[in-house]
């Protein structure tokens, strides 16, 4: 790739803040190859061949709530602006997936790579995006949408090539985590520790995606299309939330020192894609407290591998982002 | 399934191995073997195995035994060895609780053995641990099955043990 990288980005919420204000940081501290030639929100669009200043810009967005332009609009961006690389983190409908199918398929099209964070995308149409990715010899990467900071489709597609998955099993989900751990250690109903969950900005007004499991699914699915490639969608899927689970079944199973987790499940061999709740003893490696994210992999040459971190939030999204645009400067010529 | 047994043997070499040939004849898988190599007044010592065989298969076993000359002092099953603890979650009591249990212990080959309940109000869910033990992995396997069925049947919700989580 040539030596400067411009980069727009799509959406200035937590992640797209995150995004830019990193890049910014890097211009400035590390002298690195990228420059932000365009920005939009949800009400306004910047466009500067030469770089946008961020900071001025952040200053705009503060005051009258527009980071550019009111008369363009994200899709404008999308197609005419100048860029090489299109970080989409755009608001969107994870079941609908609009409208970041759109602005991956145009920004694709124009010959630009993409880094997404939206899960609709990927989850309901990967084959397609990544077949108009190759016609146009560009990179598409999502490492954002599973598993927050932790690197999980990074080290299944290339760090252990070589080996055979025989099983897959995650904490995908931060907010059923966050709530099983407080019904557990401190005995509360689970309608008390989804109201903690709420106040804390862990779960959303609407938490139904979360406790039914369909976020965890979705990232099933996105795990068994790209990485294992099934070709399933949601209604394939097993899915068994954790809204009925009862701070007495919490305590049964400490007796016997284990406890419950939301548990995503991929095992091939067996053609199984399900999430649901399942016993695990406390000192499983999968155990882990509050609203961090666990992934345990099973293989056959480097045996059974943990990987723990943060699932969400605005800089370790940034992080998984930052190392798919890395990913594409260093493997494109 | 599995039994133990108690055999009695001459104290000469290879008889050891002479003595547990036919158990892998007959489909059997040995488990254990203890030998204690301490000859009675007659000669012979004690072996005591214990074998996985498919129940059909056991009489053979017998037979196999009797024409190599070794005795057989004692035969036991042993039934319920293999285990798994699951929760049920939902108005247990009130869709026949005596039922859910009875279609895992009239099977034959798997029983509920303890079973932890907690029933906090009448229109809250009780919530229950229960041990489901079995003659083997397949049985076991089988009455998780059954229990899974009838959960769905009855709208309970069912947790289980992470599979390979051990």
């Amino acid at each position: 790739m040539k030596s400067q990288v411009r980069i727009a980005v799509i959406g200035l919420g937590a992640v797209g803040r995150g995004v830019v204000t990193t890049l910014e940081r890097m211009q400035r501290e590390e002298d690195s190859p990228f420059i932000i030639s365009a920005i939009s929100d949800s009400k306004s669009a910047l466009i500067a061949q030469d770089g946008i200043d961020v900071a001025a810009m952040l200053a705009r967005k503060a005051e009258n709530g527009m980071c550019g332009d009111p008369a363009l609009h994200s899709k404008d961006i999308v197609k005419d602006a100048p860029y090489d690389i299109l970080v989409e983190a755009s608001p969107t409908d994870v079941l609908s997936a609009e409208p970041a199918t759109e602005y991956i398929k145009t920004a694709l099209s124009r010959g630009a790579h993409v880094v997404t964070s939206n899960k609709g995308p990927i989850a309901l149409y990967y084959q397609e995006l990544s077949a108009l990715a190759r016609e146009h010899a560009v990179s598409l990467r999502y490492e954002a949408t599973v598993a927050g900071a932790i690197p999980i489709l990074h080290v299944l597609e290339h760090d252990l090539t070589g080996n055979k998955i025989h099983a897959l099993y995650g904490i995908l989900n931060g907010t059923c985590n966050y709530i099983l751990t407080r019904m557990s250690e401190e005995g509360l109903t689970y309608l008390q520790a989804l109201e903690e969950a709420r106040k804390l900005g862990y779960a959303e007004a609407d938490p139904s995606a979360d406790v039914k499991g369909t976020d965890a699914a979705t990232k099933v699915v996105i795990l068994a299309n790209t990485i294992f490639g099934k070709s399933i969608s949601l209604n394939d899927m097993s899915i068994t939330g954790i809204d009925n689970i009862t701070d007495d079944a919490l305590r049964l199973a400490a007796g016997h020192d284990s406890t419950i987790r939301l548990i995503g499940e991929i095992i091939p061999e067996k053609n199984i894609y399900r999430v649901s709740p399942h016993i695990l003893p406390k000192s499983h490696p999968l155990v882990v407290n509050g609203s961090l994210n666990a992934i345990t992999i099973k293989t056959d040459l480097a045996g059974d591998l943990t990987f723990i971190g943060k699932g969400a939030g605005s800089l370790e999204t940034t992080s998984a982002i930052i190392s798919d645009i890395f990913y594409i400067v260093k493997h494109t010529r | 399934m599995q039994v133990s047994m108690k055999l009695s043997l001459r104290d000469a070499p290879g008889n050891l191995v002479a003595a547990l040939s036919p158990i892998s004849a007959t489909g059997g898988n040995i488990k254990a073997v203890i030998h204690e190599h301490v000859p009675d007044a007659q000669g012979n010592v004690v072996v005591n195995v214990v074998v996985e065989i498919p129940p059909h298969q056991i009489q053979a076993l017998k037979d196999a035994f009797a024409e190599n000359g070794i005795t057989i002092m004692l035969l036991g099953e042993e039934r319920l060895v293999c285990q798994e603890t699951v929760i049920l979650i939902g108005h247990l009591i009130h869709n026949d609780l005596g039922d859910t249990i009875d279609r895992v212990d009239k099977t034959g080959f798997a029983e509920i053995t303890h079973m932890t309940i907690a029933m906090p109000r009448i229109e809250i869910s009780s919530s229950a641990q229960l041990v489901v033990q079995a003659t083997g992995e397949a049985e076991l396997a089988q009455a998780i099955n059954i229990l899974r069925e009838v959960a769905q049947t009855k709208g309970f919700l069912m947790i289980t043990p992470l599979e390979g989580a051990t």
